[in-house]
């Protein structure tokens, strides 16, 4: 079933993209194709809230956590799941219990971030094994995922997705909305630890498929894109989870034949579908973004 | 020193809505305010009015449990205050900046003064009730047409009539208001007062109204409390709002001026000149 086989090689292009016995691969990484379509659900859906409480710089720290986590975890031969996982609720605990508000959270991520980074170059430096187990942790491995890995990626996905449902409203309400959220008596504090936990599990599981450095374009780029075209509550969350998987799942299918890692494909489709969305969005706000008659003059503060 | 007046020409239907007795409030050594006895009843509208600093949001907060009174004692429709209190009192909040891209619009926040605080996902038992109660609650604040528009999109004073909506899906029997006119116009801080004063006419909801200026609700006012830096008084706009009162209040010299329908309250001494109004030039 190859598409492409009488194309002379240009080799820069065959590297890229390469269909050759496409139909075979794909039932080889039927399973990566799970794990991305999982994860895009999963960064679709806590991207909302990330873009909501403007957390992408935090987000960006738990991951670079995250993958100390995992560097630690291949220096001492244990699954580089758990460190990534260990690693990723060590630095949202942090960053929720140190950084409640925006400013503060992005001085504590910047702190400890290069901290933390730094002791993954060092635990990579020290680990003796394959050089593409080191690579992968940073930039994404399109590794076959074998299935006890697939297990532990849809056994958490269900705790997030599952975890994400019960807060939703009362995290949507405090976010959005944190003066009455909090007059209402909306545990906010509670609630942005729970979602700190979830947002870790999350950055966990996107780190193994797209790597540390690139966890944001499953995890921000989606729902910033969705919240461009639209406002409704419930639009945002299913366009972002949409775009969320069309990114990973087509970057890991665009990924298949070349002999390059998934996450230039996973980042530029997600990227595209952002511009698209962005162009939009500007065509909506500038023919306003519902009609209404007679809106009344913007105001100008006039102290008396 | 607290004065009490009678002269608050409201429907009396039951006991107040929401009374302090005694109630003071202690940060460390600083004492914000202390000996406050006060009764707001139905219909009834409250200004509190004070500089900045004087322990005007921290009252607030109290009335909306949120802080502990250090002593004395609240009680809201004859109960004590807090979490159960939600649905007693409405907030309408300080006008906030809102990102023109936060996927909220009005619609949206009215519904989460219905159950924004609610656990799990909205069912679809309920979905055309709210529905219907929602565009209820816009319409009576004139927001319908803008009801889809993103927040972050509409003008200072259409946010505030949002606000209002939100504020009374619970149909509370006391509306708490944190500086809502900040940074309106006037015309538009009319029409804000107006909503509200339309609302504790037709339904009986109070309204304790926290501002610093106080000629735009003067002509509802029922009664005022004024907290300062040497203490706090309560009675009608004519008794507070005097030279002699205000005085006694900050300590230091204060004119209160009568200027047509409004009232110009103006600092004698430099140190308090940024507490009180300047006067209009």
């Amino acid at each position: 079933m190859s598409v492409w086989t009488a194309v002379p090689a240009d080799d820069f292009w065959h590297r890229l993209f390469s269909f050759q016995n496409y139909g075979e691969l794909l039932g080889l990484v039927h399973n990566s194709l799970i794990a991305g379509a999982v994860l895009g659900l999963v960064g679709g859906l806590v991207g909302v809230f990330v873009m909501n409480r403007d957390m992408a710089f935090a987000v960006h720290g738990v991951s670079e956590i995250s993958f100390a986590g995992g560097a630690a975890a291949l220096l001492a031969s244990v699954s580089v799941s758990l460190g990534a996982i260990v690693g990723s609720l060590v630095a949202a605990v942090l960053i929720g219990m140190l950084g409640s508000r925006a400013r503060e959270r992005n001085s504590i991520t910047g702190v400890l971030m290069p901290f933390a980074l730094g002791l993954g170059v060092l635990f990579l430096a020290l680990y003796q094994g394959r050089s593409a187990n080191k690579f992968g942790l940073l930039t994404g491995q399109i590794v076959a995922v074998d299935n006890p890995q697939l297990a532990w990626l849809v056994g958490t996905s269900v705790v997030v997705v599952v975890g994400m449902a019960v807060i939703w409203r009362p995290l949507m309400f405090a976010s959005v909305d944190p003066d009455v959220a909090a007059a209402r008596g909306v545990p906010a504090r509670s609630l942005s630890l729970v979602f700190m936990v979830l947002l870790a599990l999350a950055v966990a599981m996107a780190v193994q498929v797209v790597g540390a450095l690139l966890v944001l374009a499953l995890l921000v780029t989606p729902a910033a894109a969705a919240v461009r075209v639209t406002a409704s509550p419930v639009w945002v969350p299913v366009l972002s989870v949409l775009f969320a998987v069309v990114s990973a799942v087509g970057g890991i299918m665009l990924a298949l034949g070349g002999s390059i890692p998934i996450s230039p494909y996973v980042t530029t489709i997600s990227f595209l579908i952002y511009l698209g969305c962005r162009l939009v969005g500007a065509r909506r706000g500038r023919r306003g973004w519902a009609r209404r008659s007679g809106a009344p003059v913007d105001d100008v503060s006039v102290e008396v | 020193m607290t004065r009490e007046t009678a002269g608050a020409a409201t429907p009396r239907t039951t006991g107040p809505v929401l009374e302090l007795a005694g109630a003071g409030l202690t940060f460390g050594d600083r004492t914000v305010w202390s000996d406050v006895d006060l009764a707001v009843q139905t219909g009834e509208f409250l200004a509190v009015l004070g500089p900045n600093g004087s322990g005007k949001t921290s009252l607030l907060r109290v009335l909306l449990g949120l802080q502990e009174l250090t002593s004395g004692r609240l009680s809201i429709l004859g109960g004590p205050p807090g979490r159960a209190s939600c649905c007693t009192i409405g907030y309408v909040p300080q006008q906030r900046l809102v990102d023109p891209i936060t996927p909220v619009r009005p619609r949206d926040l009215v519904r989460m003064g219905i159950d924004g605080h609610r656990w799990g996902l909205a069912g679809l038992r309920h979905r055309r009730e709210t529905r219907e109660r929602v565009d209820e609650l816009l319409d009576a604040v004139g927001a319908a047409e803008y009801a889809d528009v993103p927040v972050g999109l509409l003008s200072g004073g259409e946010q505030q009539r949002v606000r209002i909506a939100q504020a009374l899906a619970t149909d509370p029997a006391v509306l708490l208001c944190d500086e809502p006119l900040l940074s309106l116009d006037l015309g538009h801080q009319r029409q804000v007062v107006d909503l509200i004063d339309a609302r504790r006419r037709s339904h009986g909801t109070a309204v304790v109204f926290v501002t610093h200026e106080i000629n735009p609700v003067l002509p509802y006012v029922d009664r005022v409390l004024y907290v300062a830096p040497a203490g706090h008084a309560v009675g009608s706009p004519d008794d507070v709002l005097t030279s002699e009162t205000l005085t006694r209040l900050y300590g230091t010299p204060v004119d209160a001026l009568r200027v047509h329908d409004r009232i110009v309250i103006v600092g004698g001494s430099n140190e308090t000149h940024h507490h009180v109004e300047r006067l209009p030039r």
